[in-house]
């Protein structure tokens, strides 16, 4: 598929296949055109040629089955709501137009609030949550529709140890369940550790797959251009690791 | 109520929903972020009311003062206001505050045209079409607050059916979206109950005034409360009790515009709850803030105090309220005001903390020794927490714990102590790492 902005593309030719049951990081530079290949996917920003298809068929029939995790800035906080109500959003699409919300799909939220270990937190109000914790709930709210395929903005962007730990076993826990994560991921040093898929993305798909044989240093050059300082960085985390780079 | 006339009873029955449906409404409208979409539609209703008494007029001379006919036109001429503005937007250069300037000038301009050629017809001059630009809730008779009242219930059922829909979109659009709700449908049904408001709102309020009762009764809801249900119907009461008072007070006061007391009625309300509402009010927020300041400028002092008489006493088991200190002395322990210090020992001794003796000298009271032992153990306690723990160099200690000792609950204290034991020198009231001294020269 290929995104356009004004007639110029921000995404072009993209061609990838997200295998199933797979945790994949989708690295790139500022302005790699990230974000935008989510909204693209989830008919968000219109696309000026191509196709998305979810296990085999049109977004359009799918919704349910993915779950969406935008970036945290990108709502007001200031909202008046409580994390529970946040979460119950999750279930809104299940409930459909003009159904008030249920007792369960309450409890349901609660629970999944209780996944990202903000139970005690379900009552307040979202601008008295840490960033970490709003990231959680947003977590939560994706979690808490049951979907197949999540597509995650920056789950891990300038939050807490705590939050990334909780956020990285959860993902883990989707994957050992056989569900697939597409996430967009800033932090080069821990690509290796939480991720098993790679999608090198710079306005064009640079390489893609497993992260043992794509993420390399030839490849990030490739990605990143001159930003040889940063890469250096991560050469030098890959050689401690024990891992050729 | 048999004091009031029929009439005045009419008027505020009608007002009164109106002012509710508007509170309701304009949540809503406040939460996505287009407050100003009101004033854009009110204003762009003019040329509107002017067009369909003209056309009246011209079809069936003499019933050019119909006024669902009026109404209707007002709508339709609200919604092209919008649609032009939305028009506007989608140039590149304009920004949405711009195209919404713009369109309100525009078509207000236009209608106050309209408005002197009618003026200027034989029929014009009774016509009172000017009523629409200030109100006149005065002139509304039964039947067309029947008509009011209606379309006023049918806005708060559509909302109450689409509140999970509109609450949805107005947090998070794009989640919405990815979700398949319509979102422009959502939107253009916001919009379509904002236009009813406002042309609902202009008999009585006025089209220059009647943006007050979308925006003002919302606004001062979300002082009293962090959920949005809460806040729906609070900003319906707050509207609703405005617009009551209002209308009493311009009956009670001869040639007093009804619109401009529900406006004041509703800023008045405004500014309570700005200042005293239970979330946000200012006086909680200044109240709250003046007793930290307190609570940690005494702590301050008591600590200041503490380690003046320390060194002067002859053994550690020595009674601190024995010892005194003057004000130079705690002046020069600290680098604070006199100004500071005289009013810190001022807020002490109103506490019972402290007490001034015939030589001007300063002691601790038995209330204060225990509090000053509190705030130094305390205090030490943090002091070598980051000392063995956080790596923070020494000299940097007491800056940082000055901040931090505040926050510690008793629990924290307890557990640090056990923490430490092994490492203090004595265990009951650990030795400060550096001199008092030295803490003040910092």
């Amino acid at each position: 598929m290929t995104v356009a902005y004004h007639r110029r593309p921000v995404l072009w030719n993209i061609d990838y296949d997200a295998p199933a049951a797979r945790l994949v990081a989708i690295v790139g530079p500022n302005g790699a055109g990230k974000s935008t290949l989510i909204k693209a996917v989830l008919n968000l920003i219109p696309r000026a040629s191509g196709e998305v298809r979810f296990f085999g068929e049109p977004y359009r029939q799918m919704r349910q089955r993915v779950a969406y995790v935008p970036q945290r800035t990108s709502v007001d906080w200031d909202f008046p709501v409580t994390a529970q109500d946040v979460v119950v959003m999750g279930l809104y699409g299940r409930l459909g137009w003009f159904r008030p919300v249920t007792r369960s799909a309450r409890r349901a939220a609660l629970e999944s609030l209780e996944r990202v270990g903000l139970a005690d937190f379900a009552h307040r109000q979202i601008s008295q949550l840490s960033g970490g914790q709003q990231q959680r709930v947003f977590l939560a709210r994706a979690l808490v529709q049951q979907a197949d395929l999540y597509l995650m903005d920056e789950p891990l962007a300038g939050v807490d140890a705590a939050t990334e730990r909780t956020i990285v076993n959860l993902l883990q826990d989707l994957r050992q369940r056989g569900k697939t994560a597409l996430v967009v991921h800033h932090d080069l040093q821990t690509v290796t550790e939480y991720f098993d898929e790679v999608l090198l993305l710079n306005t064009r798909v640079i390489a893609a797959g497993p992260v043992e044989a794509i993420f390399t240093v030839e490849n990030l050059k490739r990605t990143y251009g001159g930003k040889l300082a940063l890469l250096d960085q991560v050469g030098h985390q890959m050689t401690l690791t024990g891992r050729s780079p | 109520m048999n004091w009031l006339d029929y009439n005045t009873r009419v008027v505020l029955a009608g007002t009164v929903l109106l002012g509710v449906s508007s509170g309701v409404v304009g949540t809503y409208m406040l939460l996505r972020k287009r407050a100003l979409v009101g004033d854009v539609a009110s204003h762009a209703a003019l040329p509107g009311i002017g067009l369909a008494y003209l056309i009246m007029e011209q079809s069936h001379p003499g019933t050019g003062k119909w006024l669902p006919g009026l109404l209707l036109g007002a709508a339709l001429s609200a919604s092209a206001g919008l649609l032009v503005s939305h028009g506007l937007r989608q140039i590149r250069r304009i920004k949405e505050d711009a195209a919404l300037g713009i369109t309100l000038s525009l078509f207000f301009g236009v209608g106050v045209a309209l408005l002197t050629l009618i003026q200027a017809l034989p029929t014009g001059q009774s016509a009172g079409l000017n009523d629409f630009i200030f109100g006149k809730a005065a002139s509304m008779v039964a039947s067309d607050v029947v008509g009011l009242a209606i379309t006023a219930c049918v806005v708060i059922v559509v909302c109450a059916v689409v509140h999970k829909e509109l609450a949805l979109i107005c947090f998070d659009a794009e989640y919405a979206a990815a979700g398949g709700w319509s979102v422009g449908g959502v939107d253009l049904l916001l919009t379509a109950l904002v236009i009813v408001v406002t042309v609902l709102g202009m008999q009585s309020v006025g089209l220059l005034l009647v943006v007050a009762l979308l925006v003002l009764p919302p606004t001062s809801a979300r002082f009293w409360t962090d959920r949005l249900g809460t806040m729906v119907w609070t900003s319906a009461l707050l509207g609703g009790v405005a617009s009551a008072a209002g209308v009493l007070l311009s009956a009670g006061v001869p040639k007093l515009a009804a619109g401009a007391t529900i406006v004041l009625m509703g800023t008045a309300g405004f500014a309570v709850s700005v200042l005293f509402g239970r979330r946000r009010g200012l006086y909680w927020h200044w109240r709250a803030e003046s007793e930290t300041r307190q609570r940690v400028g005494l702590d301050d002092l008591l600590r200041a105090v503490y380690e003046v008489i320390e060194p002067k006493l002859s053994s550690a088991a020595a009674d601190l309220t024995a010892g005194s200190v003057s004000l130079p002395e705690l002046v020069s322990s600290r680098r604070w005001s006199t100004f500071r210090v005289r009013g810190l020992l001022q807020l002490a001794q109103s506490r019972g903390l402290m007490r001034r003796d015939a030589q001007d000298r300063f002691h601790l009271t038995a209330t204060g020794r225990r509090e000053a032992q509190r705030a130094v153990r305390n205090h030490r306690l943090w002091e070598l927490y980051l000392i063995h723990y956080a790596a923070v160099a020494p000299t940097h200690v007491d800056r940082s714990a000055d901040a931090i000792e505040h926050v510690l609950q008793p629990e924290i204290v307890d557990e640090l102590e056990e923490l430490l034991r092994d490492s203090s020198r004595t265990p009951a009231m650990p030795q400060s790492p550096h001199s008092a001294r030295e803490a003040g020269g910092m």
